[in-house]
């Protein structure tokens, strides 16, 4: 299964699943943010929303509520 | 000895209002040195002597956004003797990852546990001791909105500062990492204290620059180190950075599955709100009547209704309590009975037929009707008096005679003239006035609000320093000063405040209550391709009233970068006061042909927004804002009910901020404008000018200046003083460029909406269409009013951001206006091609080049924290 998923990021979940955090890409500043805001390596994703402008998308995440755009999500691989 | 209390937490946790309860009212603001981040500080109410400093909210000690770096510097070197440090407890995981980078800082720490009454109401249960032992500090649980625990926090927070027993940090992360740690502080050494070695320890295994340049570490050493990561790394598999960061949050999680009872529930009341709220249909809807809601209670009812209320009563002449109907019915029957003289009389001896005003013999017979009989002076001995009453008797005695010649020949020809009135219904119809309507007309008279048949007037301050001074009988320069230059300046910084109340009442409530967040997360797509943030959508709306509160509203945008760039560009909205302009532009370019050229007003307010679009693509790609588009990882905090003091304290701390700093800047503006406007030569000496006399402009060191920057305006079609004249006082308000308009054509009684004005304006411009756009577009998108730009001075924090506003829009607007003169000019043919075509060329060319090219590259990512920061301490 992680084989299938290698490439697979935060972006391409589906709205109202729930996805695990394999790894983080990138580097510096946006990385780092990323991470404080918990979204770090093996916690639960869940997708809860888009932005009725189609962007960003808003998640739960070590239970609360964070929004993110879908460019940055990008750099959230997942399982 | 005082004690130094340093408040530390996420943002909306509450900090805010925690802060409030401490201080009160007794708090400074001011700037942390260096960066423009906020910085307040106060005194704990009930103990002088203990002193809160309350950090920025964030989430994270990682020195990335000024925020990190001004809060960790503070607590790294700022020496304060106890951290209070705020925790969400409804939210604990995310909130203790901030605590446990402050519990390795070597300080006496106390956790403040807030909003445990919501964790109660929630059914969710959290066993404070055992949290407090795993963390290794104590903790009180608290509720700042309700004021619960507030006494035991600070007592507790006071001994153990006095104490001066730093934190003692329980975390531990997998043995690898610690083994790693433990060979990082043998290698520090004696470089760190032992309180503090394991917040370094850290900082130097996640590869922070920062922090290894502080600490100076030798080649070898650096070397030591860089091989204690490598080798975690590879036995880890990831980043040295992304190991800690896990660790630490795994290391938390087990902390809150040890300690917190969470009760099963579904939904919890926000996310119930958010599927409404921020849904994918109902959101923008939702967003629309609450902007719309906003817009109308702070721009129309405190814009209009308030503002102008104040604008009379303090720097006008006074207001009408009561009775104001029937005064304003008075006053439409006056105006209906002045338009039917006007007919008439034009219907006898003709209008001009090339501009549509009156003809000459018309307006003589106007003119002599407005005349007032004169009173002989109360000194008959005066000769100088008695020689102008004489003069103006023969005036009035020759206006007499010119009235009886025309009605002697109106009643000669049995005239009825014929009037278009628009009726009830909005159809036009024709009116027949006879002689007899005429002379009724001529029997109604101007209403009088102050002479008490209305109701209850009440003076208006202006009025009465105005009696005053003249009955004090003091010089006619000092009353002008007071009158026009002081009164007229500190009117309109005091005519703004009940808008501004008004306004950040509302913005202070839907920011304190979570909204603020969701219309960024709305917006956000549409911004953020001009460099702005979703939040940049309020200052813009409410800049269509007003861009005092516009730019005012600015600070709700935490990012710098997008807040600077809306201060920027956020006035190029068209406001209230520049409406005249508008008007005033339309009636000269259309003569009030308002069916063939109905497409001029609205283009000014297209303009105004493609401006600022123009603008923030281009900005963004200067080195001022270039770099990656801000990330928008945000919160969405929990909604919750503000409390009534703390939205009343964020408006009062606004509102003071404004009426201080852009006070000062208006007031000695508008009187510098007022020496300009009125001292000068009239071939008597330099001296007051007399400002009853007609030309006296043309005098003042206001045409000197006007000459003297009229060369700047000649690409822009209008080289000449009294344009010039015209923007430099619309610096002090907009309206005044209809009335210097007026003054400087001595059509000053007629408004923007007279085609008299129209006819004196597109002359003052030489008649061409093309100057005449230029002229409007450069006043509308060149730098706002004072009352702004002191509102600029103060959102920006620093003279040289805003000396970059004013300086990019008053050159924005003249390479706006070049463009438009010269092309359209050139299509109607009224400028020739020649050297300045080709520079407007070349201004569109370099324009298009900005909007279209790529994203230049500056300057590597990882310096330009540290630069900015370098900067801007040159700068302050």
């Amino acid at each position: 299964m992680a084989e299938a998923g290698q490439d697979k990021t935060l972006r391409d979940v589906a709205i109202g699943e729930t996805a695990t955090v394999r790894r983080l890409v990138g580097e510096g500043a946006l990385k780092r943010h990323i991470m404080d805001m918990g979204i770090t390596k093996g916690v639960e994703v869940f997708v809860r929303k888009v932005a009725p402008l189609g962007d960003p998308i808003e998640v739960t995440v070590r239970g609360y509520e964070l929004s993110l755009r879908k460019s940055e999500a990008e750099s959230v691989l997942v399982l | 000895m005082g004690i130094r209390i340093a408040l530390a937490g996420n943002p909306n946790c509450g900090k805010t209002t925690m802060f409030n309860d401490l201080t009160g009212a007794n708090q400074y603001v001011g700037n942390w040195p260096g960066v423009t981040v906020e910085k307040k500080e106060g005194k704990y109410t009930k103990d002088k002597d203990v002193t809160v400093t309350d950090l920025p909210g964030i989430y994270s000690l990682s020195p990335y956004s000024p925020e990190e770096i001004v809060a960790r510097d503070y607590l790294l070197d700022g020496d304060p003797d106890v951290v209070i440090n705020l925790i969400d407890a409804t939210n604990l995981e995310r909130n203790l990852y901030l605590t446990t980078q402050i519990l390795e800082l070597g300080l006496p720490v106390v956790i403040a546990l807030n909003m445990m009454d919501l964790v109660e109401k929630n059914g969710d249960k959290i066993d404070v001791d055992k949290l407090s032992r795993e963390l290794g500090c104590p903790i009180v649980p608290t509720s700042a909105l309700k004021g619960r625990g507030m006494d035991e926090l600070v007592k507790t927070a006071i001994e153990l500062g006095k104490k001066g027993v730093p934190a003692a940090p329980q975390i531990r992360f997998s043995d690898e990492i610690e083994t790693a740690l433990a060979k990082i502080i043998d290698a520090l050494g004696s470089r760190v204290s032992p309180a503090t070695a394991r917040w370094f320890a850290i900082k130097v295994l996640e590869g922070e620059e920062r922090t290894i340049s502080q600490l100076k570490l030798t080649d070898a050493d650096k070397k030591t180190v860089d091989a204690i990561r490598d080798a975690l790394e590879t036995e880890l598999d990831d980043d040295a950075e992304s190991i800690v960061t896990s660790a630490r949050y795994d290391e938390i999680a087990g902390v809150v599955d040890d300690t917190v009872k969470k009760s099963t529930k579904g939904m919890s009341t926000t996310q119930k709100i958010d599927r409404v709220v921020t849904n994918r249909f109902l959101g923008l809807p939702i967003f629309i009547v609450i902007m719309f809601f906003v817009y109308w209670l702070a721009v129309s009812v405190g814009g209009g209704v308030v503002t102008d209320w104040a604008n009379d009563g303090i720097s006008g002449d006074g207001w009408l309590y009561t009775g104001g109907e029937a005064f304003d019915e008075a006053t439409a029957e006056y105006e209906d009975a002045q338009a039917q003289i006007t007919a008439y009389v034009e219907n006898i001896l003709g209008e001009d037929e090339v501009s549509g005003l009156p003809s000459d013999d018309s307006q003589e017979v106007l003119d002599a009707l407005a005349l007032a009989e004169p009173e002989a002076p109360e000194d008959a001995t005066d000769a100088d008096a008695m020689a102008e009453y004489q003069d103006a008797v023969a005036e009035y005695d020759d206006a007499q005679a010119t009235i009886a010649a025309f009605d002697e020949e109106a009643q000669a020809k049995h005239a009825v003239a014929t009037m278009e009135v628009e009726g009830d219904d909005g159809e036009v119809e024709e009116q027949a006035i006879t002689f007899a309507d005429y002379q009724a007309a001529l029997e109604v008279e101007e209403p009088d609000p102050s002479d008490g048949s209305w109701g209850l007037w009440i003076p208006g301050l202006g009025a009465i320093i105005g009696n005053a001074l003249e009955a004090a009988d003091v010089a006619p320069w000092l009353q002008s000063l007071v009158m026009d230059g002081i009164v007229a300046g500190v009117g309109a910084v005091i005519g703004f405040i009940p808008q501004m109340v008004i306004l950040f009442l509302l913005l202070g409530f839907l920011e304190l209550c979570g909204y603020m967040s969701r219309v960024a997360f709305i917006m956000d797509r549409i911004f953020r391709k001009f460099g702005l943030s979703g939040k940049s959508f309020i200052p813009m709306l409410i800049a269509s009233g007003c861009g005092v509160p516009a730019v005012m509203a600015t600070k709700t945008i935490e990012n710098e970068k997008d807040r600077r760039m809306t201060i920027m560009t956020t006035t190029m909205i068209p406001c209230g006061a520049k409406m005249p302009i508008i008007a005033l532009v339309f009636g000269a370019i259309a003569s009030g042909n308002s069916d063939a050229t109905w497409y001029v007003a609205p283009m000014f307010y297209f303009m105004g927004v493609i401006a600022i679009i123009i603008s923030g693509i281009m900005l963004k790609k200067t080195k001022l804002f270039a770099g990656e588009t801000t990330p928008f990882i945000m919160e969405l905090p929990q909604y919750h009910m503000p409390g009534v003091k703390n939205i009343l304290l964020s408006m009062w701390e606004r509102v003071k901020g404004y009426i201080i700093k852009a006070g000062t800047i208006i007031f000695l503006s508008t009187i510098v404008i007022w020496f300009l406007m009125n001292f000068g030569d009239a071939g008597e000496g330099f001296g007051l000018l007399d400002s009853e006399a007609p030309d006296y402009m043309e005098y003042s060191l206001m045409a000197g200046l006007g000459n003297l920057l009229a060369w700047i305006f000649a690409p822009l079609g209008f080289a000449n003083w009294q344009a010039t004249a015209t923007a430099v006082t619309g610096l002090v308000a907009k309206e005044n460029v209809v009335a210097t308009v007026g003054i400087i054509t001595q059509l000053g009684d007629f408004g923007e909406a007279d085609p008299q004005l129209w006819y004196g304006f597109a002359q003052m411009l030489g008649g061409s269409t093309a100057a005449i756009v230029a002229f409007c577009a450069f006043n509308l998108l060149c730098a706002p009013c004072f009352a702004a730009m002191g509102t600029i001075r103060q959102q920006q924090r620093s003279a040289k951001w805003f000396w970059i506003t004013i300086g990019y829009m008053c050159g924005f607007a003249w390479c706006v206006g070049c463009m438009l003169y010269q092309f359209v000019g050139l299509a109607l043919g009224e400028v020739s091609f020649g050297i300045w075509t080709v520079i407007a060329i070349i201004i569109a060319a370099l324009m298009l080049f900005q909007i279209f090219r790529p994203m230049p590259n500056y300057d590597k990512k990882d310096e330009k924290v540290a630069r900015k920061l370098e900067t801007e301490n040159e700068a302050a």
